[in-house]
């Protein structure tokens, strides 16, 4: 069910190269570094494709849902990820979010939403940045978070390049939103 | 977490079963007067709320939040091609239960909007759910709202595409075919303002393709 997925799929920290990586080399002894570190940049938690949630999911790690949830998911500071099986249907607190699969419910993301052309998501929106591949399903409200003075101004970013017109183009795809 | 790991985990953004619904390399672009006067009409003040019941598109999105609005994403032949909406009916073709999908679909507060982008969803739409939609719409949108709408004309062929209309500029749009749904109907003028009867009033504005353009007041 929860599976660590720095090894499987190459989020653990890269480990440190000299010289052409393409020469077989003897096996070399890791760099020492401290686990804590590792452990804090490699921390992805993942609900298999097979796996069924119901309930309050909270915690300080990334988290990949390729299963089904249901209830609400609270991850302030870190990444959600629904897989392309991924079914959720909650409310979602994050700092990012990346959608492949489908959501039923409202995200309220601090940096950005990101719906990528497969992404199916009936709810509200709340973030300083959003991007939406052409084909994704969305239906609900967008608000665009205003960044506080002092730190990154929100914005509005286009992720469809290849789809975009050519005005918003030429404005490199970054709008950033006027005083409501 | 770098996006670059979930590329690699699920395949770029590959669409699970469904083919990617746009057809490149065929998008036109448009001038539009009817837009043109939509914008006219909701620039006058920020912090309006806009509804958008075309395809998804992240241009339409970005101009209107731009502009300094709020912005409500419908996509209602999406979800009215949603096949469980189909009710069996004996030896007859399935039914649409249009009550299911104004509830799921359509399921908006009161005069809660000041402008809607139509496009030209009514000309796709299922027959049974048009008059119902225009309806609700009326009831979604403030008095006085405004509403852009598209027709086609008599001169549109039956493979006439479905687009996904992409704001590029005040008075220019992006129009990029989306396969998966077939025009089904042409209206006169009679009909569509008798569909739009319980509005104020209608502005009609001819383009030189096979699109009529209307600005409809609530």
């Amino acid at each position: 069910m929860w599976k660590r997925k720095e090894d499987e799929y190459g989020t653990s920290v890269e480990p440190p190269t000299s010289g052409s990586p393409s020469v077989p080399t003897a096996p070399q002894r890791p760099v020492e570094t401290p686990r804590s570190d590792v452990m804090r940049s490699a921390e992805v938690a993942t609900i298999g494709k097979s796996v069924v949630v119901k309930g309050e999911l909270s915690g300080s790690e990334d988290l990949i849902i390729d299963g089904e949830v249901e209830g609400s998911i609270a991850l302030r500071g870190q990444t959600l990820t629904v897989g392309p099986n991924g079914r959720v249907r909650a409310n979602v607190e994050a700092r990012n979010v990346v959608l492949y699969g489908r959501l039923d419910g409202d995200i309220h993301a601090t940096d950005r939403v990101d719906l990528r052309k497969s992404a199916s998501l009936a709810g509200n929106i709340s973030t300083a940045r959003i991007s939406i591949e052409d084909g994704a399903f969305f239906k609900g409200g967008i608000d665009i978070q205003k960044a506080e003075s002092g730190k990154t101004e929100s914005r509005v970013q286009v992720a469809a390049a290849a789809h975009m017109p050519a005005a918003m183009s030429a404005q490199g795809a970054l709008l950033e939103p006027k005083k409501v | 977490m770098a996006p670059g790991i979930f590329n690699k985990w699920f395949g770029g953004s590959s669409r699970q079963g469904v083919d990617d619904e746009s057809v490149p390399g065929e998008k036109v672009i448009r001038r539009s007067t009817g837009f043109n006067e939509f914008i006219k009409a909701i620039s006058r003040e920020q912090g309006l709320k806009i509804l958008d019941l075309g395809s998804t598109s992240a241009a339409n999105i970005t101009f209107m939040t731009g502009l300094g609005h709020g912005f409500h994403q419908g996509d209602v032949l999406r979800q009215a091609s949603d096949k469980s909406l189909l009710v069996p009916n004996g030896d007859d073709s399935p039914t649409l239960d249009v009550e299911r999908f104004l509830r799921e679909s359509m399921n908006f507060a009161r005069e809660d909007f000041d402008a809607v982008m139509f496009w030209d969803v009514a000309d796709f739409l299922p027959d049974s759910l048009v008059a119902p939609v225009i309806e609700r719409v009326h009831y979604a949108m403030k008095p006085g709202g405004t509403m852009l709408a598209f027709f086609h004309t008599k001169d549109a062929g039956p493979d006439a595409p479905f687009y996904r209309y992409n704001i590029a500029a005040k008075d220019t749009l992006e129009l990029q075919p989306v396969r998966g749904f077939r025009l089904r109907r042409i209206y006169q003028n009679r009909q569509v303002e008798n569909l739009f009867r319980d509005y104020a009033s209608i502005k009609f504005f001819l383009g030189r393709d096979n699109i009529r353009e209307m600005l409809i007041i609530r």
